[in-house]
């Protein structure tokens, strides 16, 4: 079975410790998260935690059965890249004088459509989400003139079908 | 009742009592029907110790020698009991200590609280005295756990700790708290946990699946049970034998599944696995429908996945959703409580039975006993077996003891050739095959089955992984009988040597202390026996003692323990010699 790109969502009570818990099911694994979000869901109390990984189906399935199993967390499902719209946000900061010095940074800010946060006398900053690629294409196009910081965010997705949590909180309340 | 008074009742139930939260913890274990639990004293735990000692009318609480013989004697307890076993300990030293027995429950499945104390909610982080991250260490090896840190949290979340470690698949939780915790006071009621809503302990039996089942088993002409421990925990033991016997389906048992049925029960075929029975291994490969009930195909049973039971449909009864399809891709999972499946099932079946192919579970055995068995019992060479001692303590309990073993070959000896008539009597470390568990579970068994003999079997090399649990014996005159097959080796590592290293034996020949004497020093009646004349006499002098007993039985130093699947192989490739 081939490696893929996965993305796992998981959603879960708002606990201490449970992010030690769930980094341990892929440690245990020797797997490797490619990126990590952590973020409130649209359900009040439940977090979200969105978990890419490149691996198998079968141990994509495997690692799911486990972090489901465990007592905080609620549901936890896996979607190929196909089947999930997906972001990552990064930012740039980059040298105010190269805004007058360098013609072609206008050009690029312009056609990646990213946004520009603030302008100091100093710096400025881009911000930028989109697919990783073209990020990673944004980062080498600056990359020349100089980047004074990068960062990037882990992906975040939501799913093209639909996850229905609620109803299983309603069900688990019941039993 | 007139409502008045009905009033008046409810709010006496429910006026708080101000407490210290020391206090409540013990209100708590008392709460859960706790009789009983195990533990070592500390800095960070002396406010809960203060408490046991107001309270210790009411709670036995079991001084060990060392924290792992305590969660170790909570193991056993919980396995021969069936209900949660406590261990406390302090912070830092005293909690890692208990990591061996937190990860074994956790690979068992057993139901164990463990509570330990925790440098004061101000210093934490502050790598203060005895301060140990106990949360982060414990958490591979925890079902759940969780650091109280205020003196309020404590009935709540011991309630659902207790709820945790045994409802659904059992296993251990561990709750840490903090020394302010322990003495800040709190309004304390007391209300068991009834559910936690992110938890679903055991999934809805699918009455389709079961349909499916049935037609399955009513079709089969070779099919074969393997269960498990899930039998035992799941209290399916009557259900398990209502099915074997109308389904006429031969059954085998996994190490941990041992006892679930009786041991001379005609459709008991024996054991699977590594040094399982010779039918039960070769004949996976040749049934056509495998139920495995309450077992996980551990790789000690099922061998080379890619060689296991690939002709037969697999059906998997199990409690635990992540279990399905991890290790062997099945063709129907029955998810639930065994004991639920297997009722809704035992209708839907025809009665059968299976002749000719529980003949050839018969005539592989047949072939074992020529091999193996017959050597192992009536061996032509002066030196004693292990097989020989095991048959000795069946005569002389009539297969009603609790045995509880300790890891290597004693272990594999113990349970291929042990014999049962009651559940819950196999008591040993089957997943994390933890040297060293043997002696302080048997204290921890026989206090939770006081009624039953309780006897532990031991090699000389796990035996002193804990010896210091002897005191523990001493002091609390626990009855517990103590059998020590001694080759001066550890047998089941030089055996592979033997097998698979050229016989190099790298640190495993032992030389070792005079362990009468060492049992003599804790004034503990015991005796040391190598001629195969004195055995039997020994045994039943051993069973016969009211009180605690050692027996340290001098055996051949090179025996090797078959039949074996080596690592890898395939169950149908299972040597007799």
């Amino acid at each position: 079975m081939e490696n893929q790109w996965f993305t796992i969502s998981v959603y879960s009570e708002n606990q201490v410790g449970l992010l030690n818990r769930i980094s341990g099911i892929f440690l245990k694994r020797h797997i490797n998260v490619e990126s990590l979000n952590v973020s409130k869901s649209e359900i009040e109390g439940i977090s979200k935690f969105t978990i890419v990984v490149n691996t198998t189906e079968d141990w994509t399935r495997h690692i799911v059965s486990q972090i489901e199993k465990q007592i905080e967390v609620i549901k936890a499902f896996y979607h190929t890249d196909d089947e999930t719209i997906y972001q990552e946000s990064a930012l740039f900061k980059i040298g105010s004088h190269l805004l007058f010095d360098e013609r072609q940074i206008q050009n690029i800010i312009k056609d990646s459509h990213a946004q520009i946060v603030t302008v100091s006398r100093e710096f400025f900053v881009l911000a930028k989400t989109g697919r990783r690629h073209e990020i990673d294409q944004m980062y080498h196009e600056l990359e020349p003139f100089g980047i004074m910081q990068f960062v990037r965010s882990g992906r975040i997705a939501v799913t093209k079908a639909e996850m229905p949590i609620s109803a299983l909180l309603a069900e688990f309340q019941q039993a | 009742m007139e409502p008045v008074k009905e009033l008046k009742k409810q709010q006496t139930q429910e006026k708080a009592l101000k407490i210290t939260g020391a206090e409540a913890i013990i209100h708590c274990l008392l709460a859960e029907g706790v009789n009983t639990l195990y533990g070592y004293p500390g800095g960070a735990i002396m406010p809960v110790y203060d408490e046991l000692y107001k309270f210790r009318d009411q709670l036995h609480h079991v001084l060990t020698r060392h924290e792992q013989g305590a969660v170790h004697a909570a193991q056993g307890f919980a396995r021969a009991s069936g209900r949660v076993g406590v261990a406390i300990a302090t912070s830092g030293p005293g909690a890692t200590n208990l990591v061996t027995g937190l990860a074994d429950a956790q690979i068992d499945s057993t139901p164990v609280v463990c509570i330990t104390g925790q440098v004061p909610r101000h210093l934490l982080g502050s790598d203060a005295f005895q301060e140990t991250d106990i949360i982060g260490i414990s958490t591979p090896v925890t079902k759940w756990n969780y650091q109280i840190t205020r003196a309020e949290e404590i009935p709540e979340i011991l309630a659902k700790a207790f709820y945790i470690a045994r409802s659904g698949r059992p296993g251990p939780v561990l709750v840490d708290i903090t020394k302010n915790a322990q003495f800040d006071s709190l309004d304390f009621t007391y209300k068991p946990c009834k559910g936690v809503r992110s938890y679903k302990p055991v999934p809805q039996p699918d009455l389709a699946a079961i349909e499916a089942a049935a037609h399955l088993i009513n079709q089969a002409k070779k099919p074969y049970i393997v269960f498990g421990q899930g039998i035992i925990l799941g209290k399916a033991e009557a259900e398990l034998k209502a099915f074997v016997e109308k389904s006429g389906i031969p059954a085998a048992w996994t190490i941990l599944g041992l006892s679930a049925l009786d041991s001379d029960h005609p459709l008991n075929v024996g054991m699977v696995g590594m040094h399982g029975n010779y039918g039960p291994n070769v004949l996976t490969n040749e049934c056509d429908l495998l139920l495995a009930i309450g077992m996980r195909f551990d790789d000690r049973v099922t061998g080379n996945l890619a060689t296991y039971a690939k002709q037969a449909k697999v059906i998997h009864f199990e409690i635990d959703p992540a279990e399905v399809n991890k290790n062997v891709k099945v063709d129907l999972a029955l998810l639930g409580n065994a004991k639920e499946t297997l009722a809704l099932l035992l209708p839907k079946i025809e009665k059968k039975s299976h002749g000719a192919w529980l003949g050839e579970f018969h005539k592989k055995y047949e072939e074992e006993y020529e091999a193996v068995i017959r050597r192992d019992m009536k061996p032509d060479k002066p030196g004693l077996t292990m097989a020989e001692v095991i048959a000795e303590i069946n005569k002389a309990t009539d297969h009603n003891a609790i045995i509880v073993t300790d890891v290597g070959q004693h272990q594999m000896v113990a349970c291929r050739y042990a014999k049962f008539r009651q559940s819950k009597s196999n008591i040993t470390s089957g997943g994390l095959g933890t040297m060293g568990f043997a002696l302080p579970a048997a204290i921890g068994a026989k206090m939770g089955a006081m009624d039953r003999e309780v006897i532990a079997i031991a090699g000389d090399g796990g035996y002193q992984m804990n010896i210091q649990e002897l005191g523990t014996i001493f002091q609390t005159r626990t009855p517990v009988k103590i059998v020590v097959l001694n080759n001066d080796f550890l047998g089941m590592v030089r055996q592979w040597q033997e097998l698979f290293f050229d016989k190099r034996y790298a640190s495993t020949v032992m030389t070792n202390p005079d362990f009468v004497k060492i049992a003599e020093g804790y004034h503990i009646k015991a005796c040391r026996v190598s001629e195969r004349a004195d055995l039997a006499g020994a045994v039943a002098e051993m069973i016969a003692c009211p009180d605690a007993y050692f027996l340290e039985v001098k055996v051949e130093k090179e025996d090797n323990v078959f039949p074996m699947i080596p690592s890898g192989a395939s169950v149908s490739d299972i040597r007799l010699k």
